[in-house]
């Protein structure tokens, strides 16, 4: 089958999704993200690649990290940046999305980022834009969140470089988590020979362990040895549902606390996408403590987003 | 046509360089062919010369159309580039754009007190007004033709000459 994110010779033309994405350009966006964080070292922290070009971030859902994440990395690389909160705007007078498209297409737009409540809605268009038009995925619904997936792959990458050898383990709502689905994909392409997921068995998909993960439920056992730690949010909607009982419960259960991280290996490493619920998936002492790399993970997201940009924008079908 | 040695042509670029080196004079590699010579000559001068690297992946004038290069490398440039004289260093200078691209990176590092342009081979073909002040060799060839500096295991240079595409 054609995959809708590549050109006719197997370029990244989009980024929808890491499923499907060849190991050779996860690792090209990895090296060139690497380029990139020399970049915001220097004193002028901007690269005229992208000198212009028009960058839309529309975002039909709140975001302020991602958005603004996709922003700085937009003007590094030189690009104008619109940014659109479609909430407040035409959507909601009635307008269609591929309608908004064509609007911000004939103002000479080059490039879309989009988040959007609804999977598949950056499917939708990257099928319906011009060749030379390029569409990243900032999240859409459950199904992916390609650029956190591939930037805390990126952040594993630099602190466990041998990636043939490691033990990952996401913990919490595997179930409504797009980025746990985007690192899955990517973790076991780059070879990560093992990758557990610990849930309950209400926060987790069904079918999960076809994705090539080890399931478990107790977290303790689940945390025993691993190299890396990474906590998905639990979004605070969930909790009036029947899947919990309790925050307090959960915490109980699935918060990662210093008691439970000296289970993994002394020097493994906690990440979590944000926004932290601090007392509900994770303790403050290990959010803020010498393990954590969640605010190196911050950073290394817009190196990771310039890559992304700057290799799509090369690749015109 | 019969290329000259390598190997020899190494030698004439580091005895044209001593003589420029100062106190505050870093030598600046273009990756790939422009670093190895400059760790080639580093500990051949006979005093501490800042060193430095520049990937001009992310300056190129043809991103348009020829998109990013695959293999780029991170740029470094570990020392104060304010009030340096700074040497860059290429292996085959050809059409100055790609010295256009690394002087345009120092620059977003800082205010060089000096650029100037030390090269192995000068190939001839410019397209811009950019003069390498050091040259080891002249070797003119065709636009038909490709000249590549490449390096063995054990560190020494030797000339490859291929068709271009």
């Amino acid at each position: 089958m054609l995959n809708p994110q590549l050109t006719p010779d197997g370029k990244l033309r989009h980024l929808l999704s890491t499923e499907g994405l060849p190991r050779a350009i996860l690792n090209q966006i990895l090296d060139t993200a690497e380029s990139f964080v020399g970049v915001a070292e220097r004193e002028v922290k901007k690269v005229p690649l992208l000198r212009g070009k028009t960058v839309c971030n529309i975002f039909f859902e709140n975001s302020t990290r991602t958005r603004t994440t996709f922003e700085i990395a937009a003007k590094r690389l030189s690009a104008d940046v619109i940014n659109l909160n479609v909430n407040t705007s035409s959507q909601s007078k009635g307008e269609t999305i591929l309608d908004t498209i064509d609007n911000l297409t004939a103002m000479h737009a080059d490039m879309f980022v989009i988040r959007h409540a609804q999977s598949g809605a950056a499917h939708l268009i990257a099928q319906h834009v011009a060749p030379h038009i390029h569409v990243i995925n900032a999240g859409d619904g459950r199904h992916a969140h390609p650029t956190q997936g591939l930037l805390d792959v990126f952040t594993i990458r630099r602190y466990k470089p041998d990636m043939h050898n490691l033990r990952v383990a996401l913990v919490g709502d595997v179930l409504h988590s797009r980025v746990a689905r985007s690192e899955i994909h990517a973790l076991t392409t780059l070879g990560v020979p093992e990758v557990r997921v610990i849930a309950p068995k209400t926060l987790l998909p069904q079918h999960v362990e076809k994705l090539g993960v080890q399931v478990y439920h107790d977290m303790r056992e689940g945390l025993k040895d691993v190299d890396v730690i990474m906590m998905l949010r639990l979004q605070n909607e969930r909790m009036s549902g029947a899947l919990l009982p309790s925050a307090q419960e959960y915490f109980k259960c699935y918060g990662l606390t210093p008691e439970k991280l000296a289970l993994a290996k002394p020097d493994a490493i906690v990440m979590h996408p944000g926004p932290m619920n601090r007392g509900v998936e994770i303790d403050s002492a290990v959010a803020d403590g010498k393990q954590s790399v969640i605010l190196p993970q911050v950073t290394y997201g817009i190196a990771v987003r310039m890559a992304v940009m700057s290799m799509l924008a090369g690749n015109s079908a | 046509m019969i290329l000259p040695d390598a190997e020899a042509t190494f030698e004439v670029l580091l005895q044209k360089l001593k003589p420029l080196i100062t106190d505050n004079t870093a030598l600046v590699g273009i990756h790939s062919g422009g670093v190895w010579l400059v760790d080639r000559l580093l500990p051949l001068l006979g005093r501490p010369v800042a060193r430095g690297t520049l990937d001009i992946s992310f300056y190129r004038d043809d991103f348009d159309q020829r998109g990013l290069r695959a293999e780029n490398k991170p740029s470094q440039i570990p020392f104060d580039v304010q009030d340096q004289h700074i040497i860059l260093v290429d292996d085959v200078f050809h059409t100055g754009r790609t010295i256009r691209a690394a002087m345009n990176e120092l620059f977003d590092y800082g205010r060089p007190a000096s650029i100037s342009l030390a090269v192995l081979v000068d190939r001839g073909g410019r397209e811009l007004p950019i003069v390498p002040q050091i040259v080891a060799a002249e070797i003119p060839l065709p636009v038909s033709q490709n000249l590549q500096l490449l390096q063995s295991e054990d560190g020494r240079f030797h000339f490859e000459l291929k068709d271009s595409l």
